[in-house]
């Protein structure tokens, strides 16, 4: 299997402490990932990396079928690539209607002049319609994002991301402040996304991790501790004392 | 989350069933036209265009007289306000960039025209002069007058590079456009590409219009250090109409540029564009993992906006007669954003509304008009006072009323569905 994304040997410090320390990590190209770990452990850093936002001191990070560079790029240039991010936040634009948040993201062409000059054809008005209806808010179009409730709000990012149809979605901690009704949903979300992209899940909760059933990456003190079957890992004695013994 | 709306999302992914898209929402919006979907273009163009017929009417030029030439010069150049703060409110309302620095364009677009207007003017006095000497006079000589003539009051009689373009009107009216233009393209450039945000940006833009002013006070700089240029009201071979006639010629393309420039920002804010800028503003590092170059679109605007502040300036400096340095002192840019603040941000009615009432009032108490006031034995003098006033009405509408005056258009109920 050709890998999507490739990151090695990659370090970042912080002010002498190393928050990212000779990370290994891989993924293909329609696979469900989870990544848990401690706080502190490095998880968001390494969206940050790979996103753009965080350049790191040392590593690669290898991207898609011509092997790219993802380090000298932008991080709208990644975004483009398509690299999509949810983060642990949610991150919507509150003063625009959810319609709105969802049409931004759209896959299109972000070229300014081509965003002037655009008018959204009855296709896209549809599109967006069925995305609001994926995420549940459907009746909620014309509402501002500001008055969602926020376990609204995180559906809206994720349809944003869907929106996007990036071929890997990195999403941070998406069951942070849901009910255990939305995090079943969410799990089904993801799941059925991974069919078709790449998908990589932070999270804290291993109830989630285990609902999600794919292989796991755990990471502590920026590097990987062990990886596999959620069984495998939860199973293996370094995990248990660093992670699952506390 | 109502729990009927999240069972039904997970069904609808799942089951790839996209064709379920509500009714209401499919071609929402498609084949309304631009006015349709923005009233208040209408209802603005109509006021100015009352407004325009007025002035007009109740002007000397060619009405009734009710209102003094120097009255339509003040108004002709608050429309030209009026454009510069709409070009603050789509750079800072809209986009998020508080530029304290959008004067130093206007300043520039004054300059450009003014250049032209005093070479052309003093060319033709120049030349009525030579007209009675014996021999015809050479090119050379002809310069040398005219530099003579302009140059003369900081001591010098040659014409420095920057006035090669002078003499011909069609290049100085580029020059508004071009030389603005490419200045906010290096400044914002380097600015954007660097990721200089929030109070250092507003701190680098007052570098620039400071050093630009100060650049600009100094005898060599070509423009006449802190004499500036004068005589802009008077347009070259046309002596012989009344400046009641000019006043209005300036006032109607005041208008006229306002009102383009207004159909103009309605059309960038309005749209997906218009959605890009907002999310930049409010929040710019979301909008660049979306895969928008937020550099791109923070230059665009910013190049945008000083090119109308350079026009509302072209339009402005020959009301006013005169340009000097003073003109873009870091101070005119600040009140130029308390104006949009005060009119209310983020809506190009606010920003219009704000520079028209802040400026006409400013006007008002500065020009003498307003009675002193008395309180235990302390004259207000609303000359000194004014500013005092504008700095605690600028607190107050910051602290109390963030929306200014526009705010209260949001007390008038809308019908649903439009869009401002
Ligand atoms: N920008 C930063 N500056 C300094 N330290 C940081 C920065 N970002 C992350 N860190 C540190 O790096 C470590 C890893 O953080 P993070 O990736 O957020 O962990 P996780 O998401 O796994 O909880 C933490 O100790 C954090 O304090
Ligand atoms: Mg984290």
């Amino acid at each position: 299997m050709s890998a999507l994304l490739e990151v090695s040997g990659v370090s970042k410090s912080f002010d002498g402490f190393k928050a990212i320390n000779n990370l290994n990590f891989s993924i293909g190209e329609a696979e469900l990932r989870a990544v848990i770990g401690p706080n502190g452990a490095g998880k968001t850093t390494f969206m940050d990396i790979v996103t753009g936002k965080t350049r790191p001191d040392e590593g690669r990070v290898i991207w898609g079928e011509k092997s790219r560079s993802l380090l000298k790029m932008s991080e709208s240039r990644i975004a483009q690539e398509g690299i999509g991010r949810k983060f642990q936040r949610p991150t919507i634009f509150e003063d625009q209607s959810v319609a709105d948040n969802l049409m931004l993201a759209l896959r299109k062409d972000r070229n300014p002049l081509k965003v002037l000059f655009f008018t959204p054809s009855e296709a896209d008005h549809n599109r967006v319609a069925t995305l609001a209806g994926d995420v549940g808010l459907a009746d909620s179009l014309d509402r501002k994002a500001g008055e969602l409730s926020h376990g609204q709000k995180q559906w809206l990012e994720i349809g944003m991301l869907l929106a996007q149809e990036p071929k890997l979605l990195l999403v941070d901690e998406p069951a942070a402040g849901m009910t255990p009704a939305e995090r079943e949903h969410t799990t089904d979300l993801l799941v059925e996304a991974a069919k078709t992209r790449a998908v990589v899940v932070v999270e804290h909760d291993m109830e989630f991790v285990r609902r999600l059933n794919c292989r796991v990456t755990v990471l502590h003190e920026g590097s990987v501790l062990a990886e596999g079957s959620i069984d495998h890992v939860t199973s293996d004695e370094k995990v248990i004392e660093v992670y699952l013994g506390r | 989350m109502p729990k009927d709306a999240t069972s039904s999302f997970g069904e609808k992914y799942l089951g790839g069933s996209g064709g379920l898209a509500p009714q209401s929402v499919g071609a929402k919006g498609v084949e309304t036209t631009f006015i349709a979907k923005h009233p208040s273009v209408l209802i603005f163009l109509a006021c100015l265009a009352v407004f325009t017929i007025g002035v007009t009417i109740l002007a000397e030029g060619f009405g009734i007289g009710v209102i003094s030439t120097s009255f339509v010069k003040t108004l002709g150049k608050t429309l030209c306000l009026c454009l510069v703060a709409l070009a603050m409110d789509l750079v800072w309302g809209y986009c998020g960039i508080l530029s304290l620095g959008h004067m130093a364009f206007f300043g520039i677009g004054g300059y450009a025209i003014g250049m032209w207007l005093m070479y052309a003017r003093t060319e033709l006095i120049v030349l009525s002069s030579l007209a009675n000497a014996p021999l015809p006079p050479t090119p050379d000589e002809i310069t040398n007058g005219i530099a003579t003539q302009i140059f003369g009051v900081v001591g010098a009689s040659e014409f420095p590079p920057i006035w090669a373009f002078a003499h011909s009107l069609s290049l100085q009216l580029a020059a508004v456009v071009i030389v603005p233009g490419l200045l906010a393209l290096v400044f914002g450039w380097l600015a954007f590409r660097s990721r200089v945000t929030g109070v250092y940006l507003s701190i680098l833009t007052q570098a620039m219009t400071l050093a630009l002013a100060l650049y600009l006070f100094q005898n060599d700089s070509g423009l006449r250090g802190n004499n500036g240029l004068s005589g802009l009201q008077n347009l070259p071979g046309l002596d012989d109409v009344p400046q009641s006639a000019v006043s209005l010629w300036f006032f109607w393309a005041s208008a006229l540029a306002l009102g383009a420039g207004y159909l103009v920002c309605t059309w960038v804010v309005s749209g997906k564009f218009g959605s890009v800028i907002r999310a930049i503003r409010d929040d710019e590092a979301r909008v660049r993992f979306l895969g928008y170059s937020v550099e791109t679109y923070k230059l665009f605007i910013f190049t945008l906006t000083a090119i109308l502040a350079a026009i509302a300036g072209a339009l402005y400096y020959p009301q006013a007669g005169i340009i000097n340095p003073a003109e873009i002192a870091p101070i005119a840019s600040i009140y130029l954003a308390v104006w949009v603040a005060i009119g209310g941000r983020g809506r190009l009615y606010g920003a219009v509304i704000g520079a028209a009432f802040v400026s006409l009032l400013s006007t008002w108490f500065t020009g003498g008009q307003a009675p002193d006031i008395n309180i235990a034995g302390v004259t207000i003098q609303w000359v000194d006072w004014w500013t005092v006033l504008l700095g605690l009405s600028f607190v107050f509408v910051t602290l109390f009323a963030p929306k200014g005056i526009g705010g209260l258009f949001d007390l008038i109920p809308r019908r649903k569905g439009e869009t401002s």
